[in-house]
């Protein structure tokens, strides 16, 4: 599982490009940066306060006024921008954190995303993840392609959602799809599974990219 | 000539039971903890509280660096003093669930990024703001933090989701300078809300780290408007690890 999770990551590090501005939501998306080539100038939103994560703090360098937005105590890089939320935000909903990569419980067909709350189960709110969702022009879902046997991707969504039509990609141990106005289309397979395999996995039909390549690995 | 500053326990004197306050801070970092403990002294229930989250309990985060003490919106829900907690997130701190659980404790959920700018709209006059975030979602739906029915406003062919301003009775607020008109500045990741409840409510109190003589320091430093702030309280601490 470890594994998959870091091909998951390894493989949504190759998306991003010198200059780009995102967001990594928390968890398995936080992994991203571990894998984004040192050959680029990539900067990272940490939507509580400023643009330009470091590594996380340790007793050497901690500055308890810098946390990141699931307040752990982190580092700032050298050219770090912190601002207040109205401010991060608006770089948000401008369109400016040009992707966010995050986890999901449920992306339809058509790109709608619920990933914020299960009715009935323990309540923790949306944070900033409504924001991102509507605001980035890129919204890239990093996640395992199935949860326990069930699908993910699904016709429709049935959990309440965080953004309508908002998911452009989804990156999974399996494969990498795009969100297409005729459909899900996969773009890349991994060679540990069969179209049979995936498409089995997957609760809409998809539809197979002319060019269908191998999943980049390293 | 006006004098603004104040102990912790003369800034809190106004503020009464049923109350709404709006509290800076993001999980602890930036919030005004000297100003939360006199509230505790102060004993007030049944308040109404505007803020990112509910703070941390004593012990978060787990790791190394675990608060010794509540902080922030956390110490007020120790102490059972709120009714409402109107916020972005609130998975957190454990006192949330358990109150929202025994009924204690009601909650409203707006998104980070709306939050901040209905704040802003109630300190800088605005009726309210459009925004794209929540269309689609329960945000469209569900009733506002005053049981108010939201709007969705198409201009041009785009839709957008209507929020209406936050006001409040008070805003607590941490910054790391200020001096002794009110001009403040909070630094690096503490800014979050501290920088946006100014002149939101009907006083504005700020509790800071450093106070320095007026014109002690170059004015570009400053981030915000004193003339936005009622009252100064001094002595806020460093956080201690």
């Amino acid at each position: 599982m470890a594994d998959l999770k870091e091909r998951i990551a390894k493989r949504c590090a190759k998306e991003f490009s010198d200059g780009d501005f995102i967001n990594l939501g928390i968890g398995l998306p936080t992994m991203v940066a571990d894998y984004i080539g040192e050959d680029i100038m990539v900067t990272c939103h940490s939507e509580n306060g400023f643009a330009g994560i470091d590594a996380l703090a340790d007793k050497t360098n901690l500055n308890v006024d810098i946390i990141n937005s699931g307040g752990q105590y982190v580092t700032a890089l050298p050219r770090a921008k912190f601002f207040d939320t109205a401010e991060s935000f608006g770089l948000v909903r401008g369109g400016h954190v040009k992707a966010t990569v995050l986890g999901a419980m449920e992306v339809a067909e058509n790109g709608d995303l619920a990933n914020w709350i299960v009715p009935g189960k323990k309540v923790a709110g949306m944070g900033g993840a409504m924001d991102l969702c509507a605001g980035c022009p890129e919204v890239i879902i990093a996640m395992l392609h199935t949860q326990k046997g069930q699908h993910k991707i699904k016709p429709k969504c049935t959990l309440p959602l965080t953004a309508e039509k908002c998911v452009t990609k989804i990156i999974t141990e399996m494969a990498v799809m795009e969100i297409t106005p005729e459909g899900i289309k996969v773009d890349e397979l991994h060679p540990d599974y069969t179209k049979e395999q995936l498409q089995e996995a997957t609760g809409v039909k998809l539809i197979w990219a002319e060019d269908l390549k191998p999943y980049q690995e390293d | 000539m006006i004098n603004k500053i104040v102990t912790p326990q003369e800034a809190v004197a106004g503020v009464e039971d049923g109350m709404t306050i709006m509290i800076g801070g993001f999980l602890g970092t930036g919030s005004p903890e000297i100003l939360m403990d006199a509230l505790v002294e102060k004993g007030v229930k049944h308040l109404t509280v505007i803020g990112n989250d509910g703070g941390l309990a004593e012990g978060q985060p787990a790791g190394e660096f675990a608060a010794k003490t509540s902080r922030g919106i956390g110490k007020l829900l120790d102490h059972h003093m709120v009714d409402h907690i109107i916020a972005s997130h609130i998975g957190v701190n454990p006192r949330l669930n358990e109150q929202f659980a025994d009924g204690s404790l009601k909650y409203t959920l707006v998104p980070q990024g709306t939050l901040a700018e209905k704040v802003r709209a109630a300190a800088y006059g605005l009726g309210g703001v459009l925004t794209p975030v929540g269309l689609g979602t329960p945000m469209e739906t569900e009733l506002d933090e005053l049981g108010r029915k939201k709007e969705v406003i198409e201009i041009d062919g785009k839709k957008w989701l209507f929020e209406r301003p936050i006001y409040a009775d008070y805003s607590f607020i941490r910054a790391s300078l200020a001096d002794k008109f009110g001009n403040y500045m909070c630094c690096k990741a503490t800014r979050n809300f501290n920088l946006l409840m100014a002149g939101a409510s009907k006083h504005t109190v700020i509790a800071t780290e450093k106070l320095v003589e007026i014109g002690e320091v170059d004015p570009d430093i400053w981030q915000v408007a004193g003339v936005l702030v009622d009252s100064i309280v001094e002595g806020e601490k460093r956080w201690q690890i």
